[in-house]
């Protein structure tokens, strides 16, 4: 099921294909934009369905606001911005207008984790998924590639409540197929394996399978779950696969803590404990470079998942 | 549901501000001084300016009220509860576990409440937001919201009202609790705010300023707020915290306080004998 063509998308243009088709099946779904238009790939959506594009300008806070205020008066908006901006500068807006009013709300934030680039720190969303998935009533998604962002948007649409969408801006290598199954809150099976489990999130995922083809070459069969929806979790495939390896590894471009990791151990810990090596930013901030350099420098990339994978083995 | 007179409407109003007391006074902690200040706004809105029908809080067609500074929500809930949205007796539940009365707003916990409010500043851009959906299905309902003066001092506030006056939100109602009083004292010690109405005007908006607590002047303010759809329209209502009381009047502690059992008692007296 894993796309072998390795052609280089970028999920952010995932969401504006998606965007667009939604727009045009569904007269309800809205668009918020806070001057992030063309970079959160809504400028298309803004051309088309003028009468249904809100601009709203720097103003994270009032797009918040505003998109709640869309939404219990029966709209399906997208509200859009990078991460550190939405959900990060407007989490009080999120909480209340959105979460606690239960308003259907799509929280879309675009350039999230390192990956992000020469931008540097400031913009690089490190903290998102620690803040979303810690609010009641919030379904949280991390896709991994263009095709995933696309139908992880399209099923956004179908859920009655507050969504946060997390997504990336550089492109990479497509992992899934057309045919590969989304479905929320179920987990994909990326790789069989027993050596050990692979919990991961988003397009650094690439480099666990990148990791897992060296790792094959020396007979270590890594298992590699793509945990798309950290909220809710899919207890039962991770559960069903750690029983198996009794060894696990998280993966994410996101701090260690409190992101779709902690998750994972969070549910473990209650349920199967196991020996765990947690992947992510090491409570450090990110700062300005490339993609793949900012992975190798920060422990994301292919050989320090390889590193991990043989350092947990031995245990 | 039936719109009732400049008398009857006095007379509304003295019944809520005596609900208020008792209400506050059962739920031991709340926000007296402003429910009390916006009492007459209040009774002009529910019984005779808004388009609604309490038994059909959801109709489509219904004008809506957005009361962004949640914390005067004893008001919205007296309002409520004569207009007949629910029963009177539960408020005597503001604030207890598993009431439907919640301390701020919370959307879904009660009919008549369209949206969670309490952090300032929040409540006029989901106003902003359901203007925008109106304009959008063009339909002719009104969006009122109310704010505090204080509230004011949050940025939201501003980037809301720029946002109406871009789209030209010519169904959108902003009525401002204007009492001169914020938590830690007076405005003009705390964060001065004048000219507000000045502000206002250069923000694009049709600006109103009234005596908040003349019936005849609100209820012809409020119709001529919804007759003009070129702008949105700010009504600035110069009020008294605490009206009605005079004990309470203009004392900043009592914007976020609930009376004492004597306190109570004065209060209703007060009431009871029309002053």
């Amino acid at each position: 099921m894993l796309n072998k063509n390795k052609k280089l998308q970028s999920t952010r243009d995932g969401f504006g294909e998606a965007i667009l088709e939604l727009g045009k099946k569904n007269k309800d779904i809205v668009v918020v934009s806070a001057d992030l238009a063309e970079s959160t790939r809504v400028h298309h959506f803004a051309k088309k369905y003028k009468n249904r594009f809100i601009e709203v300008g720097v103003a994270e806070q009032n797009a918040m606001g505003v998109a709640a205020g869309l939404a219990l008066s029966g709209k399906i908006p997208y509200v859009t911005s990078f991460g550190v901006f939405s959900p990060g500068r407007n989490w009080d807006q999120l909480r209340v207008s959105v979460c606690y009013t239960n308003a259907n709300v799509k929280i879309i934030g675009s350039h999230t984790g390192l990956s992000v680039g020469p931008d540097g720190a400031s913009h690089q969303a490190l903290e998102d998924i620690a803040i979303t998935r810690v609010l009641p009533n919030i379904t949280v998604l991390a896709p991994s590639d263009f095709i995933e962002t696309k139908k992880a948007t399209i099923a956004a649409s179908k859920i009655k409540g507050p969504v946060y969408i997390r997504f990336a801006r550089h492109k990479g290598p497509d992992i899934n197929t057309n045919k590969t199954p989304f479905t929320v809150g179920k987990a994909n099976i990326l790789l069989k394996g027993s050596a050990v489990t692979i919990v991961g999130c988003g397009p650094v995922l690439a480099e666990a399978l990148k990791a897992a083809e060296i790792l094959a070459k020396e007979n270590i069969k890594v298992e590699i779950i793509n945990s798309h929806t950290i909220k809710p979790l899919d207890k039962k495939t991770i559960l069903k696969s750690i029983k198996k390896t009794k060894k696990l590894i998280t993966l994410e471009d996101h701090q260690v803590v409190g992101g779709l990791g902690s998750a994972v151990v969070e549910m473990l810990a209650e349920n199967f404990p196991v020996p765990t090596i947690m992947l992510g930013v090491r409570d450090t901030f990110g700062e300005s470079g490339k993609t793949d350099e900012l992975w190798e420098k920060y422990g994301l990339s292919d050989g320090h998942i390889m590193s991990a994978v043989k350092k947990i083995i031995k245990k | 549901m039936k719109r009732s007179g400049i008398k009857e409407l006095k007379t509304i109003a003295n019944i809520l501000r005596q609900d208020i007391i008792t209400t506050l006074n059962t739920a031991g902690s709340g926000h007296t001084g402003g429910s009390l200040g916006m009492t007459d706004i209040f009774a002009a809105l529910y019984f005779n300016i808004l388009n609604h029908i309490p038994h059909q809080p959801d109709n489509p067609n219904r004008d809506r009220l957005i009361l962004s500074n949640g914390h005067i929500c004893p008001i919205l809930y007296a309002s409520l509860a004569r207009a007949g949205y629910f029963p009177l007796v539960k408020l005597k539940t503001l604030r207890k576990i598993n009431s439907q009365l919640q301390g701020h707003p919370h959307a879904g916990s009660l009919p008549g409440v369209e949206t969670s409010s309490g952090p300032l500043g929040q409540g006029i851009s989901q106003a902003v937001g359901m203007a925008l959906a109106a304009k959008m299905d063009k339909k002719h309902h009104h969006i009122f919201c109310i704010t505090s003066d204080g509230e004011h001092n949050e940025g939201q506030v501003w980037e809301a009202a720029m946002l109406a006056n871009k789209y030209k939100l010519g169904n959108l109602i902003n009525i401002i609790d204007r009492n001169n009083i914020q938590i830690d004292g007076y405005t003009k010690d705390i964060m001065p705010l004048a000219p507000l109405k000045d502000k206002y005007i250069t923000f694009g908006w049709k600006v109103f300023v009234i005596n908040g607590h003349n019936m005849k002047q609100i209820v012809a303010t409020l119709n001529k707020a919804k007759a003009f759809t070129k702008k949105p329209v700010v009504v600035i209502a110069e009020t008294i915290l605490g009206k009605g009381v005079s004990f309470m009047e203009n004392k900043y502690p009592w914007h976020g306080i609930a009376p004492n059992e004597i306190e109570t008692k004065k209060a209703l007296a007060e009431l009871r004998n029309g002053k």
